[in-house]
C-alpha cells in the first residue's frame, strides 16, 4: 500500500462533516476505510461520529450507512450483513460488499459490550471498530469504563476528596480476543501503516474482526487540536496503548519501541490529568507507570517476546 | 411430509400455525431469541431451517434488544424480515420499536401475548401490547390459532405496501392460543407464495451503487416533526389498506376480516368489547344467553392500531350499555382499551353506558361464569341506566394479599 495510492482513493467519509478540529475519529474512520477497496455498508452507534456526520438533510457518507440506536450497531450491522447472505445465497444480489460497524468506547466497552460480544460469538463476516476516545465525548466527556484511571471527567471530578476517575480501565481488545474470533488487533492513527495492514486483514477475512483504534479528543483530553496525532503516537511509545494483533488464537507485536518513554510525558500534555501532578497524587503516576509495566510484560509474554 | 400443495385442514398448536405462516411466507430473515411462550414459534422455524425447506438467514441473537435492532438493518438492507416474541422481550425492545417504525420499515412479528413482571408471571395477558401502544406499530389481534394464521400471511402485505411502510405486530393470546390445540386450516404452498409476493424494497442499504443514510441525525433545524407527521400520515393510510388486503385474502380464503368482529350485535341492547380469545368465549355465553332471549352481543376489535374510531362508534350507537374487557390495567386509570373505546364514543349526540372490566391479568382464567358475570351486570346498567362501578375486576380472588 503506497501512500501516493491511497490519496487517490474515493473518500467515504467526505470533508464537511462537523467533528471538531482535531478529533480523533474522523481520521480514524477514513484510515480504516482505506484497508478495503471493496463497496462497504458502514454502521454507526450513536455518538459523536454519528452525529456529526449525518446532520439532516446533509450527509458525509459517500457509501450506504445506518445508525439506529446507541447500544446495538453491532446487532444492526448483523442484521444487515445477514440480509446480504441470504439475498446473495437466494441469488437476488452478485456483488461482494463489506460490512463495518463502528462505535466509540461508551458504546462498545459500556453500552453495546453485550451486542457486540453476541456478533462476534455469531461470526457476522464483519468488521467492528471501537474509536477509542476514553470517555463518552458526545454527551460532554464522562467517564467510561475505557477511561484511565486518575483522568478527570465530568462524572469522575477532581476535588479534595476525589483524584478523578478511581478504576482501572477495562481490557477491551483482549476480552474480544477471548472470544475465538479469527482476528482481534489494536492500532493507533499515528501508526497508519500498520493500521492500514489491520484493517485490510479485518476487511479480507471471512468472518468477524475486531480492532480498537485509540482516538484521541482534544475536548475531552485537554490537549491542543493540532496535537492529535502527537497524543496518539506517545500512548503507543509510552506502551500505554500497544500496537498488537491476534490472529487465529496467535497473539503478535506488531510494533515495539525501542525505548520505551515514562507514562508521564504522555499524562502531562493533557488537561486530564493535570491535577495528578501535585504533589498530593504523585503516588498515582507512580502507580498508573507501574500498571503500564505490568500490563507490557504480560503483553510480551503473551506474544512470545518476554 | 404432507402434500403443501394442497389444502390442509389440521389439529396444532397456536405457535405451530405461525411458523407454518412462517414457512410459508418464507421471508429472507428470521431473527429469534427464546421468550415463554413465543419459543415454540422459533423452535417449530428452526427445524424448518435445519430441515432445508426456507431460504431464511436465520440469526439467533443473544437479547431482544438486539433481535429487533438486527431486523431493522435486515430491513433497511432489502430482506423481508420476521421475528417473534412476547412479554418481556417486547419491553426490552420497545426502544427499537420506535425505530423501526420510524424508519419505516416493514418488519412483521408476531407478538405471543404474556404479563410483563413483577410479579413474574409466563402466562396470558395484554399488558405487553398495550405498552407498545404509542410505539408506531400496526397491531392486529386473533381470537384463535386460525385467526393468527391468517393475520400473519396479511400482516405482510400490509406492512410493505408502499403506502404504509410500517412495522406489524400480529397478538395472540400465549398459552391459550399458542399452546393449545385447535383445527386450523392452511392454505396451499403456492397461494401464500402468490398472496405475499416479493418484497421491492425502496432505497435498500444493499443498492452500493446508490449509497442512502439510513437514521441522520434530525434535530431542531431539522425536519422532525413532518417526519412524525409523515409516520402519522401513514398509520391512516394504513387503514384502506388493511381492509384491501382483507378482500382480497377472503378471495383466496373464504374467510373475511375487516377493522373488527359484530357477533349478534345488530340487535342487541348491551355487549362486550374484547380482544383476543377471549372473543370465544364469550360468543359461547351470547349463544347461551340469545336462547334465553337476552338481547345480548360482542364486538371483537381485530385492528388496535390504527384504532378505528368512527366504524366503532357506529358498530356500537344503538346500545344501551357496553361492557369494555381489558385484559391489562393503566395504574391510575383505567384498562387502555376502556379509554379508547370511551374516547371512540364521546362525538355520539346519545352514548351507550360504558363500563370496563379488567379480566385475566397473569392468566387468570375468563371462563363462561366471568363472561356471563360481565353480562349480568351489564343487564343490570342497560335496565337501571347506571352502573355501580365504572371499573370493576372479573375472577378476582376474594383474599386479603399484602398492599
Amino acid at each position: 500500500m503506497k501512500l501516493k495510492e491511497l490519496t487517490t482513493r474515493k473518500e467515504r467519509l467526505t470533508s464537511g462533516h462537523r467533528l471538531c478540529a482535531g478529533c480523533g475519529a474522523g481520521t480514524v474512520v477514513r484510515q480504516i476505510l482505506m484497508g478495503t477497496d471493496k463497496p462497504v455498508v458502514v454502521g454507526c452507534s450513536t455518538g459523536c461520529l454519528e452525529v456529526s456526520t449525518t446532520i439532516y438533510p446533509s450527509t458525509a457518507w459517500n457509501t450506504p450507512y445506518i445508525h439506529t440506536a446507541f447500544e446495538n450497531v453491532a446487532a444492526t450491522i448483523s442484521g444487515v450483513e445477514a440480509a446480504y447472505q441470504s439475498l446473495k445465497r437466494q441469488g437476488k444480489l452478485d456483488k461482494e460488499i463489506k460490512f463495518v460497524a463502528f462505535g466509540g468506547d461508551g458504546g462498545t466497552y459500556d453500552i453495546g459490550f453485550q451486542s457486540l460480544s453476541g456478533a462476534m460469538e455469531r461470526g457476522h463476516d464483519m468488521v467492528y471498530v471501537c474509536y477509542d476516545n476514553e470517555a463518552y465525548m458526545n454527551t460532554g466527556i464522562q467517564r467510561s469504563s475505557s477511561t484511565p484511571r486518575g483522568a478527570w471527567t465530568t462524572t469522575s471530578a477532581v476535588g479534595k476528596a476525589e483524584p478523578g476517575k478511581k478504576q482501572n480501565r477495562k481490557n477491551l481488545t483482549a476480552c474480544i480476543a477471548a472470544h475465538d474470533i479469527p482476528y482481534v488487533a489494536q492500532a493507533s492513527p499515528s501508526s497508519w501503516k500498520d493500521l492500514l495492514k489491520k484493517s485490510k486483514k479485518a476487511f479480507d477475512l471471512k468472518g468477524a474482526a475486531f480492532l480498537n483504534v485509540i482516538a484521541p479528543c482534544p475536548r475531552g483530553w485537554r490537549h491542543a487540536s493540532d496535537a492529535t496525532l502527537e497524543m496518539a503516537r506517545l500512548a503507543v511509545e509510552t506502551c500505554f496503548w500497544p500496537l498488537y494483533e491476534v490472529e487465529d488464537g496467535e497473539w503478535k507485536l506488531t510494533y515495539k519501541p525501542r525505548e520505551k518513554k515514562p507514562l508521564a510525558e504522555w499524562l502531562k500534555l493533557q488537561g486530564r490529568f493535570k491535577h495528578l501532578f501535585k504533589p498530593e497524587n504523585e503516588h498515582i503516576v507512580k502507580e498508573l507507570q507501574e500498571k503500564v509495566d505490568r500490563d507490557w510484560g504480560k503483553l510480551l509474554k503473551l506474544c512470545g517476546e518476554g | 411430509m404432507k402434500d403443501m400443495s394442497k389444502k390442509r385442514i389440521v389439529a396444532t398448536t397456536g405457535a405451530s400455525t405461525v411458523a407454518e405462516a412462517m414457512r410459508q411466507i418464507n421471508p429472507d430473515v428470521v431473527v429469534a431469541y427464546p421468550i415463554t411462550p413465543q419459543t415454540a414459534i422459533m423452535e417449530n422455524f428452526s427445524q424448518f431451517v435445519a430441515n432445508g425447506i426456507v431460504n431464511a438467514e436465520y440469526v439467533t441473537v443473544e437479547s431482544e434488544h438486539s433481535s429487533m435492532s438486527a431486523c431493522i438493518g435486515s430491513s433497511a438492507a432489502g430482506a423481508r424480515v420476521m421475528t417473534a416474541t412476547s412479554s418481556q422481550g417486547l419491553a426490552l425492545m420497545h426502544e427499537m420499536l420506535y425505530i423501526a417504525s420510524g424508519m419505516r420499515l416493514p418488519i412483521v412479528m408476531p407478538n405471543v401475548n404474556r404479563a410483563l413482571s413483577a410479579p413474574i408471571n409466563i402466562h396470558c395477558d395484554h399488558s405487553d401490547s398495550m405498552g407498545a401502544r404509542d410505539a408506531g406499530w400496526i397491531q392486529i389481534y386473533s381470537e384463535n390459532a386460525q385467526e393468527a394464521y391468517d393475520n400473519t400471511l396479511q400482516a405482510i402485505r400490509i406492512a410493505e405496501d408502499k403506502r404504509v411502510m410500517l412495522p406489524v405486530m400480529v397478538n395472540l393470546d400465549g398459552f391459550i392460543i399458542s399452546h393449545g390445540i385447535e383445527k386450523v386450516e392452511f392454505l396451499e404452498d403456492e397461494k401464500v407464495k402468490n398472496f405475499v409476493g416479493e418484497r421491492e424494497p425502496l432505497l435498500p442499504l444493499l443498492d452500493v451503487n446508490n449509497p442512502v443514510t439510513y437514521g441522520p441525525f434530525d434535530g431542531l433545524g431539522g425536519f422532525f416533526m413532518e417526519h412524525k407527521k409523515n409516520q402519522a400520515d401513514a398509520m391512516e393510510r394504513s387503514r384502506e389498506v388493511i381492509l384491501e388486503v382483507a378482500d382480497e385474502f377472503a378471495k383466496i380464503s373464504g374467510r373475511k376480516y375487516g377493522f373488527f368482529e359484530e357477533y349478534m350485535l345488530d340487535d342487541a341492547e348491551v355487549a362486550i368489547v374484547t380482544l383476543n380469545s377471549s372473543a370465544g368465549t364469550t360468543k359461547y355465553v351470547v349463544d347461551e344467553l340469545r336462547a334465553k332471549g337476552l338481547p345480548v352481543g360482542l364486538l371483537k376489535l381485530r385492528a388496535f392500531r390504527p384504532f378505528p374510531a368512527k366504524e366503532l362508534a357506529e358498530a356500537l350507537k344503538h346500545l344501551k350499555a357496553v361492557a369494555v374487557l381489558d385484559r391489562a390495567i393503566s395504574p391510575g386509570f383505567t384498562g387502555p382499551l376502556f379509554g379508547e373505546i370511551k374516547s371512540a364514543l364521546f362525538d355520539l349526540e346519545k352514548r351507550p353506558r360504558l363500563i370496563n372490566f379488567i379480566y385475566g391479568l397473569g392468566g387468570r382464567d375468563y371462563t363462561l361464569h366471568e363472561a356471563s358475570k360481565a353480562f349480568e351486570t351489564l343487564m343490570d346498567v342497560a335496565k337501571t341506566g347506571k352502573a355501580k362501578k365504572t371499573m370493576d375486576y372479573l375472577g378476582l380472588k376474594e383474599v386479603e394479599v399484602l398492599a
